[in-house]
């Protein structure tokens, strides 16, 4: 039965693999930023899977705090760039820039 | 002979958990990589992404059992699932925000601060639509205009 576990990881690894790798396809021929920035965070949301299944296949479960790490940095990541291309810095208040953006529109 | 039949459920379980969470990352991937607009991809990317992830988390929970990293996978679980959603509106509404169009027909999405006008007009058959299409954006100049005056 351990046996039938390993594989069933196994399979379920691959297919991640697959799927990240059909999103690096969006991620490279993405017409807008915004395609990129969708790819890039399901990737990552992809890659904290293949960590946390990586981990029990080799059998040292300490790997899925890595997999805490990614998600946690997946996530600021994605708002940080977000942030950046709105605004055009990072050095900005959130109550200022609701004020400029209400100017502007 | 209970331990065996324990083991088998719990191999049962995974692999069901594990199986759809699979097939809806290949479906959420699938779908960035053909659909034909932004919004659309964002749409097949940002559910299949949250259910995905769940399911397969919840599968190798089950494999673990009670343990430490059990604990672990489920933390990343709760993390997933507050922060993936988030992610999905934040892309969109920056996408949004930059006025970035849908391959839409007629219709067009509306601005961030405007309000959807809402066309109530039936379709008109396609053998009378030379008679009828002249009234027909007829109706439609006329009826902005009160409006724009009003506000």
């Amino acid at each position: 039965m351990e046996q039938a576990l390993h594989y069933l990881n196994i399979g379920s690894a691959m297919f991640l693999l697959i799927g990240m790798a059909l999103l690096l396809g969006r991620l490279l021929s993405g017409p807008t930023l915004y395609d990129r920035v969708l790819a890039v965070n399901s990737f990552g949301t992809k890659t904290v899977l293949f960590l946390c299944v990586f981990a029990l296949i080799i059998g040292r479960p300490d790997g899925v705090d890595i997999a805490i790490l990614y998600a946690l940095m997946n996530f600021i990541a994605t708002i940080a760039i977000l942030k950046f291309f709105r605004y055009s810095s990072l050095d900005v208040s959130m109550n200022k820039s609701r004020a400029r953006h209400e100017d502007m529109s | 002979m209970n331990g065996d039949l324990l083991h088998m459920l719990q191999f049962a379980t995974s692999a069901i958990l594990m199986a759809g969470g699979v097939f809806f990352v290949i479906a959420g991937a699938v779908g960035v990589l053909r659909l034909p607009d932004f919004y659309t991809r964002m749409h097949a990317a940002g559910m299949t992404d949250t259910l995905g992830a769940e399911m397969i988390l919840l599968g190798l929970i089950v494999q673990a059992g009670l343990s430490q990293t059990s604990l672990k996978l489920a933390l990343i679980a709760f993390l997933l699932f507050l922060t993936s959603p988030t992610a999905t509106h934040a892309v969109v509404g920056a996408a949004h925000h930059a006025k970035l169009k849908p391959k839409l027909g007629k219709y067009r999405a509306p601005a961030p601060g405007e309000v959807p006008k809402v066309k109530t007009k039936p379709k008109t058959k396609p053998k009378t639509r030379a008679k009828t299409k002249p009234k027909a954006r007829a109706k439609i100049k006329a009826k902005p205009t009160p409006r724009k005056r009003a506000k």
